[in-house]
C-alpha cells in the first residue's frame, strides 16, 4: 500500500484542529490504527477531544464518546459491561483515553475503580505533562522544574517543585496484567505495545509521552527529536510490565539531560544553573539505574 | 395480587421486571435496600444484568451513561450527597439524550449531615434536564418506574427520568403493593430499541464539542422535548391505566371541587394531607389538596386549570432556595403571573426539612395560617428555643 493510501485508510483522519507538530495527534493516529476498527473509545475532556470532535466534524473512524473530564474510565466500564450483556465483548476492544491531567489527577479515582474491578479495557494516557488545553497549567505529571502558567519560574521559583506522579507504578500496584510506557518518538514500539496490550484480557495501562510544541515552547518541527531525547536522556524510561514483571526496557546510551532541556522554553530558567541541572540529571540517573537502561547492561 | 413489601424491595422488584442490562450504584442511606435487592436478584440468577459496584456515585452515573450509549437499558439509584456527586454527569446524560432511569431516595443535604428526608436534593437538580416524578406512596413509586422507562425511551423523547421517593417514609415503609406480572410489564415496556448507539458497524461520534454556533439549539431542543412530554404523557397514563388499572396524571386533585383552601404539595406528605382534608371535611371545612406528581416537565396548564378557581392556595415546600422563595412556591406563583383568573391568596410554607415529621397538626397549621393575608417562607414546626441558644 502506498503512503497516500495508508493515510486515507487511517481511523483517525487528518483535517482536525490540532497545533502543528502536536505529539498527541500523532500518537492518537498510531494508536487507533494499531488497535483497529473493532474498537470503541471513551475519551476524557482535553486537547485530543477538543481538536478531534468539534461539531459537525469528527476525526474518528471508530465509535467514540466523550462525556466529561474525569469519567472516561467509568464510561468505558459501562460500555464494556453493556457489551458483556449483549454478548459482544469478545469481539470488541474498549479503550479509555485521556491526557495526563485526566488520567493522573481528576480521572484517577475512576481509573483506579476500573482497574480494581478488572474491566477488560485499555487505558491510555497521552502524557504532554500539563493542562495544555486550558493554557499550560501544571498537572500531576508535569516534570520537576518545568515552568507552567500555574507553576511559573520566577525570582523565588524554579517552576514545578515536584517530580512526576509515578503513574505506571500506581497502575502496577493495582495488579493489572499489562502496564507500559511508550513515546511518540518511537512509533513502531508504540504500535507494538498497543497490539500487545489488546491481546491481553483485563485492565491495561499504556502511558505515551507526547511532546507539545505550544506548551513546552519548542519549534513545531522538533516533536520527534524532543520525544526521542526525553527517552535517550533517561528522563522518560520506556518500560513494559506483564503480570507485574518487567519484560522489556528501551536501552539507551544516555545523553546529558541538558540536550533535552535546552530546546524547551519551559526549562529555560534552569539552563546555566548547575544545581538545578544536577537535580534533573539525578532523576535521569535514578531511572537509568532502576531500569538498567544503559545499552549493553542486563 | 397484593403483597406487603418494603418500598425499596418493591422498587427492586419492579426495576428487575423492567430488565435493565446494566445496573450501577454506590451505597448511600437510604437508597441501599433498593440496590441490595437488585444485587441479590442478579446473584440468584433471577435477573440477567451486569451489576457494577463502583467507587463513587460519579462513576455510577458514568457507568450507566456509557452502557446506555452502547444501547442497553440501564438503572441507578442514589440520594442526597450522592445525587450531587452525580450532578455533573446528570446534566451530561440529559444533554446526550440518554434514557437513563434513576431512583432518588429523597434526603436532606449537608451541612449539618442528615440522613433524613426532605426533597432538597432532587428539587435542587430540577434544571438538569431529567424528567422528575414524585411518588406519594409505594404503589406509585413502583408504577412511576414503569412510566419513567416508557417515556424516557420514547423515540420522540430520549431524555432521562428520575423517580423521587421520600427517604425512609417510602424506602423503608411497608405497604400492600401490586407488583405486576412479567408478561404484563413486557407488554407495557417492550425491549429497548436505541435510536443511536456506539456500534463498530456504524461508528458514530457522541459527545461533540459545540461552539456558540451550535450549543444553544441543543438546549432549546431539550426544552422543546419537555413540551412534547406534556403532550405524550397523558396517552401514556391512559395506556398505563388500561394495562394496570391505576390512574395517574401530572397532578392529582383531591376533594377540590368546591374547595376554598387548597394545599399544593409533592411526595409522601400528600398522604397525610389527604387524611387531614378528610377530617376537616367532616367538620364542614371546604379544603382540598393538589398533588404534583411530575415536577419536570412542569405541568403549568394543569396547575393553572386546577387552581384558578380556588380562593386560597398554600404551597408546601419540603426544600428551600436559600436566599429566595421556596422552589415550588415560586413556580406556582409564577404560573399565575399576568393571569386574570388566579387564586386571591397564594401563600408559601416550608415544613419537614431534615426529616422533621410533618404531622396532621402541621398540616392543620398550614390550613389555619392560610387566611386573608398572603405570606411566604413561613416555616412550620420551627423550634424557636433552638434559635435563642447562645454560645
Amino acid at each position: 500500500m502506498s503512503e497516500a493510501a495508508a493515510q486515507v485508510k487511517s481511523l483517525f483522519s487528518s483535517g482536525h484542529t490540532a497545533c502543528a507538530g502536536c505529539g498527541q495527534s500523532l500518537a492518537a493516529r498510531l494508536m487507533i490504527d494499531a488497535a483497529g476498527a473493532n474498537t470503541i473509545i471513551a475519551n476524557n475532556t482535553g486537547c485530543l477531544e477538543v481538536f478531534s470532535t468539534k461539531y459537525p466534524e469528527s476525526a474518528w473512524g471508530v465509535p467514540w464518546i466523550h462525556s466529561l473530564f474525569e469519567n472516561a474510565a467509568a464510561v468505558a466500564s459501562g460500555i464494556e459491561s453493556a457489551l458483556k450483556f449483549q454478548g459482544k465483548k469478545d469481539k470488541i476492544l474498549v479503550i479509555a483515553q485521556a491526557g495526563d491531567g485526566g488520567t493522573a489527577d481528576i480521572g484517577m479515582q475512576a481509573l483506579s475503580g476500573m482497574w480494581e474491578r478488572g474491566h477488560d479495557v485499555l487505558a491510555i494516557c497521552y502524557d504532554n505533562e500539563a493542562y495544555e488545553n486550558t493554557g499550560i497549567q501544571r498537572s500531576g505529571l508535569t516534570p520537576y522544574d518545568a515552568s507552567t502558567t500555574t507553576s511559573p519560574s520566577g525570582l523565588k521559583s524554579f517552576g514545578n517543585p515536584r517530580p512526576k506522579k509515578p503513574m505506571p507504578e500506581i497502575a502496577r500496584a493495582h495488579g493489572i496484567p499489562y502496564v507500559a510506557t511508550a513515546s511518540v518518538g518511537f512509533p513502531q514500539d508504540l504500535q507494538k505495545k498497543v497490539k500487545r496490550a489488546i491481546s491481553i484480557k483485563g485492565p491495561k495501562y499504556l502511558q505515551i509521552h507526547v511532546p507539545c510544541p505550544l506548551g513546552w515552547g519548542y519549534a513545531s518541527g522538533l516533536t520527534y527529536q524532543i520525544a526521542k531525547l526525553a527517552v535517550e536522556t533517561g528522563l522518560y524510561p520506556i518500560i513494559e510490565y506483564e503480570n507485574g514483571v518487567l519484560i522489556g526496557v528501551r536501552k539507551i546510551t544516555p545523553k546529558p539531560v541538558e540536550e533535552y532541556l535546552k530546546p524547551q522554553r519551559r526549562f529555560r530558567h534552569v539552563i546555566g544553573n548547575p544545581d538545578e541541572l544536577a537535580r534533573i540529571q539525578e532523576i535521569a540517573n535514578h531511572n537509568i539505574k532502576r531500569y538498567n537502561l544503559v545499552t549493553g547492561s542486563s | 395480587m397484593k403483597e406487603f413489601l418494603e418500598g425499596s424491595r418493591a422498587i427492586a422488584k419492579i426495576v428487575s421486571l423492567c430488565r435493565p442490562g446494566v445496573i450501577s450504584a454506590y451505597p448511600i442511606t437510604p437508597q441501599t435496600h433498593m440496590v441490595e435487592g437488585l444485587a441479590q436478584l442478579v446473584a440468584d440468577g433471577k435477573l440477567d444484568s451486569q451489576f457494577i459496584n463502583v467507587e463513587s456515585e460519579h462513576s455510577a452515573a458514568s457507568v450507566v451513561l456509557g452502557a446506555s450509549a452502547t444501547g442497553v437499558r440501564v438503572y441507578t439509584a442514589t440520594s442526597s450527597q450522592g445525587l450531587f456527586l452525580m450532578a455533573e454527569v446528570l446534566f451530561n446524560i440529559a444533554g446526550m439524550r440518554l434514557p437513563v432511569v434513576l431512583t432518588c431516595a429523597n434526603r436532606a443535604m449537608s451541612a449539618p449531615i442528615s440522613i433524613w428526608n426532605d426533597q432538597q436534593d432532587s428539587v435542587s437538580l430540577r434544571d438538569c434536564g431529567f424528567i422528575q416524578f414524585y411518588a406519594e406512596n409505594i404503589q406509585e413509586a413502583v408504577d412511576l418506574h414503569l412510566i419513567a422507562y416508557r417515556v424516557a425511551e420514547n423515540k420522540d423523547i430520549l431524555l432521562p427520568a428520575m423517580v423521587c421517593i421520600d427517604g425512609y417514609i417510602l424506602t423503608h415503609g411497608i405497604e400492600p403493593v401490586d407488583i405486576p406480572e412479567q408478561e404484563k410489564v413486557n407488554r407495557f415496556l417492550p425491549e429497548y430499541q436505541p435510536v443511536y448507539k456506539l456500534d463498530v458497524d456504524n461508528p458514530l461520534t457522541l459527545g461533540f464539542l459545540a461552539d456558540p454556533d451550535y450549543y444553544m439549539e441543543t438546549r432549546f431542543a431539550i426544552q422543546e422535548t419537555h413540551k412534547e412530554i406534556t403532550r405524550i404523557l397523558p396517552q401514556l397514563f391512559t395506556e398505563f391505566s388500561s394495562c394496570f388499572g391505576r390512574n395517574y396524571n401530572f397532578v392529582e386533585k383531591y376533594r377540590m371541587d368546591d374547595a376554598e383552601k387548597v394545599i399544593v404539595a409533592m411526595g409522601s406528605v400528600c398522604g397525610t394531607i389527604k387524611d387531614v382534608v378528610d377530617e376537616l371535611r367532616k367538620k364542614g371545612k371546604k379544603v382540598g389538596l393538589l398533588k404534583i406528581l411530575c415536577l419536570r416537565p412542569f405541568p403549568l396548564q394543569e396547575i393553572c386549570n386546577a387552581l384558578n378557581n380556588i380562593s386560597k392556595v398554600a404551597v408546601l415546600d419540603r426544600a428551600l432556595s436559600l436566599g429566595s422563595l421556596a422552589p415550588l412556591y415560586s413556580e406556582i406563583k409564577a404560573s399565575f403571573s399576568g393571569k386574570k383568573k388566579a387564586p386571591k391568596i397564594i401563600s408559601g410554607f416550608i415544613a419537614g426539612i431534615g426529616g422533621r415529621d410533618i404531622t396532621r397538626e402541621s398540616v392543620k397549621q398550614v390550613f389555619r395560617q392560610l387566611n386573608q393575608r398572603e405570606i411566604s417562607g413561613k416555616f412550620i414546626d420551627l423550634k424557636p428555643e433552638l434559635l435563642q441558644e447562645k454560645l
